[in-house]
């Protein structure tokens, strides 16, 4: 038996903003499936089923925000199915999708993630303790920081290795039009005097809240073939889960990242992901993120992702560049955050990334992550259709 | 849709008793009972399993992310792959099916829950309307489906004695069901709660779980004697404003159920997700079926209608019926949102298409 393979032959999304005043929720979703209908030169008849994912709906204040949505995006008489799988809900949302079409159930399908955080407050979304659980970690920023001070331990990381990654990260956003922060004027010293917030995370190496939306057009072998422009083929994707808290997780490296970049290196017939992958964008909200997954992904040896870092090699001229968008730290729609790496890796390999295009990228890795570090999703695209 | 390339069925099926409150209970602890029922009927493991899914929703949780604490209750170690929908079970089980599809995994397990009683669900389920025009104005669920039952009632389809009757067999049949909330007796029509629909024509409010096992091809012969074959599952959205909807039909149930395959030969059994007793006038009719079909011999919705599990309780009763010998091509039904807004549909038998 043998799977249909799955391309990516349309993409869009909104510019990306602190709010969107001028548009609803629904027109925010439209903008971008538009946008992707109109890259892939289809219209809304040529789409089969609709797959929607977005962060909890505390954080518009609505419940099951599909339903309200089935008739901006063209859903009326079709299947509509809403993931919701933490941070990593993006890359998720694109998987499930995929398999839509992978098991030959729809031939051709929209898939699009969101978030539109002004419509509510975030910080009081994820503020609605249960009782016997641990008040609020003060933000996202809280959680994770200790993690990072781990990293810092166990590797011997220098201090300045963050500023790095939101230096070249803000950077990069300024080569993306649709990336929300263009600070034109950074400078690394500018990153480095940034306020502390969680130590060792500064002002400058957090995620902005965003609105925004990312579209993508799946389809199978057929409608790759009358794709207008070049598909980006999925050769892997996967998703692992683990749980939140327990005595053996590593928080630093965990587990269910490691097995899922190894199931989506299985299935693409990826033996050594350094040499291999052209260029990868991944999901870090928090610049430290950076040397941690380049272990966890296995691009680095444990204890060795931040010297990849320090040396350059992620820059966008580098050998393996990351966060080719300006990642996280310039874009974060919760919900749609992931499915931007994952659009962004297709981009990439369709040629289509404009200023911030690497030369050459054949195989391009999107990843997410989501919850306590315990969701991930991950998919690999390529310029040319799977052999396996 | 086309036909499925790869013969899955539902193993395994466990449901708790659904209850009016649940206070000294959390939702990992309603649902480990559930979990190690259809996991011990199969003999599978947690790490054996091939792919999960879950459906909840965080506005009856209260709080974001509450599918994650549900997964520390399934016991995700080593590392699990696994997806969570923000909808009902139901399609939870039809994402698990595409899983299954794929050839990735052979093994599937689904669970749902949802805790109604912690807040009022009538006002909780305004929170699913246009967030700027409707929203605002907390039109409950009773209410808008009073709307749908009075214009069934002008349409000359359904009358108030004949809504009565429907509720009174839902409460009969539920009477062999030891899970159901409300069981038999003589069931008072009530007084009305929003005109026309009275107590009797509205689903108990109660906290409930369910959990399924699918598997594929000679998986789930080894680990079922009769496996319930899924001949077909289709799901169809409609417009979200009532303004622009023909309240007295479902075409999106229909459309559903035509791509399922639920129209190629005739069912004995439908298990139908009707919360109100009008809906099942509705869906009997889109669903085209006759009186000879066994409608909701759980009790449906009507009996027990716990919030988020309940779609995925009817595939779950509609293929118990089949491991138990009592159908052998059944219809399973579930909704969501405001009068039937999506529907999913799927078709039981008791044998595999073996076409392949």
């Amino acid at each position: 038996m043998h799977k249909e393979p799955v391309a990516v032959v349309g993409i869009g999304q909104t510019k990306h903003v602190a709010a969107r005043r001028d548009v609803s929720l629904a027109g925010l979703v439209r903008e971008a499936a538009q946008r992707a209908l109109h890259d892939a030169e289809l219209t809304w008849g040529d789409i089969d089923a609709v797959v929607i994912g977005k962060a909890p709906d505390f954080f518009e204040g609505v419940m099951m925000p599909e339903l309200y949505l089935a008739d901006a995006l063209g859903a009326v008489g079709k299947p509509m199915l809403r993931v919701h799988t933490a941070g990593s809900v993006g890359g998720s949302t694109a998987l499930v999708a995929t398999n839509l079409i992978a098991g030959r159930v729809h031939g051709t399908v929209l898939t699009l993630a969101f978030e539109k955080q002004s419509e509510s407050n975030a910080m009081w979304g994820l503020s609605l303790p249960i009782p016997f659980q641990q008040p609020l970690l003060a933000g996202a920023g809280g959680f994770f920081a200790p993690h990072v001070r781990a990293y810092m331990r166990r590797t011997g990381a220098p201090d300045g290795v963050g500023s790095l990654v939101a230096y070249k990260d803000r950077r990069n956003a300024l080569k993306n039009p649709y990336a929300h922060l263009h600070e034109h004027d950074i400078t690394l010293e500018k990153v480095q005097a940034s306020p502390m917030l969680w130590d060792p995370i500064r002002y400058s190496e957090t995620c902005p809240s965003s609105d925004g939306a990312c579209a993508m057009i799946l389809t199978d072998r057929a409608g790759a073939a009358r794709s207008p422009k070049p598909p980006a083929w999925l050769l892997g994707g996967a998703m692992r889960s683990e749980p939140t808290l327990f005595a053996g997780k590593d928080f630093v490296s965990p587990q269910a990242g490691k097995d899922c970049a190894a199931d989506v290196y299985r299935q693409a017939g990826i033996t050594d992901p350094r040499r291999q992958i052209d260029a990868v964008e991944m999901y870090v909200p928090f610049s430290w993120y950076e040397p941690m997954w380049l272990e966890n992904l296995g691009f680095a040896d444990e204890g060795e992702g931040w010297k990849l870092t320090e040396s350059g090699v992620t820059e966008l001229d580098g050998d393996l560049p990351v966060n080719m968008s300006g990642g996280v730290l310039s874009t974060n729609p919760i919900g749609a955050s992931g499915m931007i790496r994952f659009a962004e890796a297709a981009l990439q390999v369709r040629g289509q990334a404009g200023e911030h295009q690497v030369d050459g990228a054949r195989r391009v890795l999107g990843h997410a992550y989501g919850g306590g570090s315990q969701f991930f999703s991950m998919w690999l695209v390529g310029a040319e259709p799977p052999t396996r | 849709m086309r036909p499925p390339i790869r013969d899955i069925a539902v193993v395994a099926f466990g449901q708790t008793d659904h209850r009016r409150t649940t206070d000294e209970q959390s939702e990992v602890e309603m649902l480990m009972p559930v979990l190690h029922q259809v996991l011990d009927a199969t003999g599978l493991r947690t790490s054996d399993i091939g792919f999960t899914c879950s459906g909840s929703s965080d506005y009856l949780a209260g709080r974001a992310f509450s599918f994650t604490m549900a997964l520390d209750g399934v016991g995700a170690w080593p590392p699990i792959s696994e997806s969570h929908v923000e909808m009902d079970g139901a399609w939870a089980l039809y994402e698990a099916w595409t899983k299954l599809l794929t050839g990735e995994a052979d093994t599937a397990l689904v669970y749902a829950y949802g805790k109604s009683s912690p807040g009022s669900v009538r006002d909780v389920l305004t929170r699913q309307l246009d967030p700027y025009y409707v929203a605002p104005l907390w039109p409950d669920s009773v209410a808008l489906a009073a709307l749908q039952a009075r214009a069934l009632i002008d349409a000359g389809d359904t009358d108030e004695p004949a809504l009565a009757g429907v509720a009174a067999r839902s409460r009969r049949s539920a009477e062999s069901n030891p899970h159901a909330q409300l069981r038999g007796g003589d069931v008072p029509h009530g007084d009305y709660i929003v005109h026309p629909l009275r107590t009797g024509d509205c689903p108990p409010i109660g906290d409930g779980a369910a959990a399924v096992i699918l598997a594929a091809g000679d998986r789930a012969r080894e680990l079922c004697e009769r496996p319930a074959w899924i001949r077909g599952v289709d799901h169809r959205i409609e417009a979200h404003s009532l303004g622009v909807r023909d309240l007295t039909d479902s075409p999106s149930a229909r459309l559903a159920a035509e791509n399922a395959g639920a129209f190629e030969r005739p069912v004995d059994t439908a298990e139908l997700h009707a919360p109100f007793t009008s809906q099942e006038v509705v869906l009997r009719k889109a669903l085209r079926l006759g009186d000879d079909v066994r409608v909701n011999p759980s009790g449906g919705a009507l009996a027990a209608n716990p919030v988020m599990a309940a779609g995925l309780i009817r595939i779950g009763e509609a293929a118990a019926r089949i491991h138990r010998g009592e159908s052998r091509r059944a219809l399973a039904h579930a909704t969501s949102g405001p009068c039937l807004q999506q529907n999913l549909v799927a078709v039981l038998e008791d044998s595999a298409q073996e076409t392949r």
